[in-house]
């Protein structure tokens, strides 16, 4: 049968990105909002809900934005504004030389061969705003200092392109002077955010985040149905009823997992993986459906709405008395509680340094924010022989490793997982050098964009980190990509089943649980997709529901 | 085009101070004053570039981390790549400084028939390398025409630098270094598609600027063979801050050349040049990744509303409550 897909982006090629050569890009601002590359706008509901800025009822395919009369004031005022709030703005405004070694490390540069989605130019999108308006060479030289006038189509220029961005930072990797657009495109999206232009797929999750407690929405009796039913599936396939209470006083952790872990496929199975190891390793702690969501969806849209739906953590631990947070697996859920969290809402002075009642494990590092990695908590474990595991029971699966993007760049959490899998698995192989670790690709999908419509966009920006997955693949058989990240679990599968059909998606601690020897269990007879134990996987086997695990995210209703 | 341009603009500095170099009311402006103006807004300028970027605020501890975090005590850490500490924090910006760290881990991606596929790409990395040590050792080198006697290591420097001893005065390796690297970075700029469609008037103007500076340097000690003497009685003034006289026997192509260097030291703080200061403040360098062991403190807080656990409670008390979960209002539920 012929493969209907193709082998490599369509229409990609590097050589042609100058456009014609006497024309700069940033010569015309026009852009196109197609079916595919773009989500849509958030509605004036939503976006009332959070107290954002001139909501309104607007598409991108607008030819009227309905921009707010003075929106020129209100962006040019919010730049100077946070220049003044922000060195790492005013700094990256300032020293970029264009030496265009970042040009080629995006993954939607290279999948989309747009130039405008060069790092470098995706910050002179801004920059050229900024020179025009705050530097003195752009008010005497104009277009040949790289200044340029602030018009309504640089306005949807930057809509376009800063919802075109992961803010995965791999560019400030090779970036000599660290120059990072993840910077960039949080602060351009706030500028978008003061003229009302947001998306809906973060606006939505963030106003259910706010109110409800997480970005599906999800109320408390739901959420409790959600974990006793995993807590009974359980039970029937290790014969061990474990706790998993919610909202209990007195707990001595306070466990707080991405919502997808609790409602989406696969994620579900990671839960499952949490839920047997917290109970082997006797922590002590609870859920809370208050605080039922670690993923802040206000990181895609500014520093304060980051900071409004964080504060729930500390707030919920400091109720709930307990002495330290656990934090499940989640990508920029960890840029936030790693790089934000203490800062925006610490100092958690009420809490206690976390300490591992299973290996007496002092976590020093974690001594400030007092929130610990689930991923760190397990290695501790499986270092210090806390963990029966058996390897063979992943026996079906030829595992490779995908790095997320904050959990590699912004905090480091490289090799606990690795850890993990190389105990719990017997077949691990890594992905070539260039797209793992701090290198490692973007599923395409973050920073908000893993919505339906974007859909040809995200599968663009996914072909790198694809690509490594496929050569696995070739190599050594590989058919299955572990990952620590909520969006990743959400939107790979898609991914995958587009670029190297055949390949599944499971979390670290989904695999751990497979193999976790739990004390007192029945013989077990299948993991914990309900699959016989040890079977080899025929390829292109997917035992998973396709119509879950090829949505960008459940309860998502564009 | 934007590169043809700064071409022109190079040249026309060049022909505008050598004319003004035969007109004789002019010699001593472009011979003493523009340098002088020059060196005065460079220190000016570069001051209040710096003071702005010190004042402008840290909110946030946000490290680029390329390495294994300092966590478990038996993973090894990436000590440098990662920095858990200030002293190891030194280490990376030095390395980052000294060694451009981050860009020689270029690669270059290119699209093959069938998959990506990722080349070595360390000429970027060299070229940029090469240029700046080499435009340093100049620097280095000309002190001896400010300093007498001239320092020993200058001297040291200078005849180790003409060590292949290759025509009379002997050539000096960095100026063919420098005109190579140059050369380098300013043909990537039309060649490659990428970079010239990301390049601006300033990024040519810059290079063509500092191959013009080399150019005339080495017109001048190896061709034109200028008065050295009166060069030095020049610059000693000039650096003395006192009036010079400006000998007449002294050549159009040293007003040029000083011209140039004046243009580049005047545009260095107000342009990308900016990043040799710029470099040392970059807060996802310069910081150490130990965000969970040691508060950063912002100095300004966005006051923000929470949707506290009251408001939520208030909402969802009867859904609590059928469920079995435990509230705090009402008091039927201790």
């Amino acid at each position: 049968m012929p493969d209907p897909r193709p082998s490599q982006p369509t229409g990609v090629d590097y050589g042609r990105t100058a456009g014609p050569a006497r024309r700069a890009p940033l010569e015309d601002a026009r852009v196109e909002f197609r079916k595919g590359n773009f989500s849509y706008a958030a509605p004036a509901r939503t976006s009332a809900l959070l107290d954002l800025p001139n909501p309104r009822d607007w598409q991108p395919t607008d030819a009227d934005w309905k921009l707010p009369a003075n929106w020129k004031r209100i962006i040019l005022d919010g730049m100077a504004e946070r220049l003044r709030r922000y060195r790492s703005f005013r700094l990256f405004m300032d020293i970029c030389v264009r030496c265009g070694a970042c040009a080629d490390k995006c993954h939607f540069y290279l999948g989309s061969g747009d130039p405008k989605n060069m790092p470098v130019l995706r910050a002179e999108l801004l920059r050229s705003v900024y020179r025009r308006y705050f530097t003195l060479s752009g008010r005497l030289f104009g277009s040949l200092a790289g200044a340029r006038a602030l018009t309504e189509d640089v306005v949807k220029e930057w809509f376009y392109y800063f919802y075109q961005c992961t803010e995965c930072r791999r560019c400030a990797v090779f970036c000599p002077y660290g120059i990072d657009t993840a910077e960039v495109t949080m602060i351009g999206r706030e500028l978008l955010n003061l003229v009302g232009c947001n998306i809906n797929w973060v606006v939505d999750p963030a106003a259910k985040c706010d109110r409800v407690g997480n970005h599906l929405g999800i109320p408390p009796h739901a959420f409790k149905d959600s974990i006793d039913f995993a807590v009974d599936e359980l039970q029937e396939i290790t014969g061990i009823r474990v706790e998993a209470p919610i909202n209990r006083k007195g707990a001595e952790v306070l466990f707080v997992v991405p919502s997808a872990d609790y409602f989406a496929s696969p994620h579900y199975y990671t839960l499952l993986g949490y839920l047997m190891v917290l109970h082997e390793a006797g922590i002590d702690y609870t859920f809370s459906a208050y605080a039922s969501e670690g993923g802040n969806f206000g990181l895609f849209s500014s520093h304060a709405m980051t900071k409004r739906l964080n504060a729930k953590i500390y707030a919920e631990a400091r109720r709930l008395g307990v002495k330290w947070i656990l934090g499940g697996e989640c990508g920029h859920m960890w840029r936030v509680i790693h790089q934000y969290m203490d800062t925006m809402n610490g100092p958690a002075d009420f809490l206690e340094v976390p300490v591992s009642p299973a290996t007496g494990t002092r976590f020093a590092h974690a001594a400030s924010t007092r929130m610990l990695h689930v991923a760190e908590l397990s290695a501790d474990l499986i270092r210090h022989g806390r963990l029966a595991l058996d390897p063979s029971r992943n026996a079906r699966w030829k595992v490779t490793f995908h790095d997320s993007c904050n959990p590699s760049r912004a905090m480091g959490l490289l090799e606990e997982p690795r850890y993990i899998l190389r105990h719990a698995c017997n077949e691990f192989h890594e992905m070539p050098e260039n797209t793992i670790r701090e290198r490692t690709f973007c599923c395409g999908s973050g920073a908000g964009l893993g919505t339906d419509e974007n859909l040809d966009m995200r599968l663009r920006g996914g072909f790198p980190r694809a690509n490594a997955v496929r050569h696995v693949r070739e190599r050594h058989g590989v058919n299955c990509v572990a990952c620590i990240c909520a969006i990743d679990k959400a939107t790979l599968p898609t991914l995958f089943d587009y670029w190297v059909p055949g390949v599944e998606v499971a979390g670290v601690h989904e695999l751990l649980g497979n193999a976790l020897v739990m004390k007192g269990e029945k013989p077990r007879t299948t993991d914990l997709r309900g699959e016989p134990l040890g079977r080899p996987q025929a390829s292109g086997d997917r035992p998973s529901d396709p119509g879950t695990s090829g949505r960008s995210d459940a309860g998502h209703v564009p | 085009m934007r590169g043809f341009l700064s071409l022109i603009a190079v040249l026309a500095i060049v022909l505008a101070a050598w004319t003004g170099a035969l007109a004789t009311g002019l010699r001593w402006p472009l011979a003493v004053l523009l340098p002088a103006a020059s060196a005065l807004v460079f220190v000016a300028g570069t001051v209040r570039r710096v003071l702005t970027w010190a004042n402008s605020p840290v909110p946030f501890r946000i490290p680029v981390t390329c390495g294994q975090q300092a966590s478990l005590p038996w993973l090894q850490a990436n000590r440098f790549d990662n920095p858990a500490t200030t002293t190891c924090v030194v280490v990376r910006m030095a390395l980052e400084v000294l060694l451009f760290r981050s860009l020689a881990r270029n690669v270059r991606a290119e699209l093959g028939p069938a998959r990506l596929v990722y080349r070595d790409a360390a000429a970027l990395w060299a070229a940029a390398l090469a240029f700046h040590y080499s435009l340093l050792v100049v620097v280095v080198r000309h002190l001896r025409l400010v300093a007498e006697p001239v320092p020993a290591l200058v001297t040291a420097l200078a005849s180790l630098d003409s060590f292949f001893q290759v025509g009379v005065p002997a050539v000096y390796a960095t100026d063919v270094v420098l005109v190579a690297a140059l050369g380098y970075l300013l043909s990537r700029r039309f060649r490659s598609p990428q970079v010239r469609s990301l390049s601006l008037f300033g990024d040519y103007f810059f290079l063509f600027l500092l191959l013009g500076i080399a150019t005339t340097g080495l017109l001048m000690r190896h061709v034109v063979r200028v008065d050295l003497v009166s060069v030095k009685e020049l610059a000693t003034s000039l650096v003395m801050f006192s009036s010079p006289p400006v000998a007449a026997s002294l050549h159009p192509l040293v007003f040029a050349h000083l011209a140039l260097v004046s243009t580049l030291v005047a545009c260095l703080p107000f342009t990308k040049l900016s990043h040799m200061a710029g470099v040392f403040l970059s807060p996802t360098r310069n910081l150490a990744n130990n965000n969970r062991a040691t508060r950063h403190v912002s100095p300004w807080q966005d006051a923000v509303k929470v949707h506290t656990y009251r408001e939520w409670e208030e909402e969802f008390r009867e859904k609590l409550i059928a469920a079995g979960l435990p509230v705090e209002g009402r008091g039927d539920h201790a």
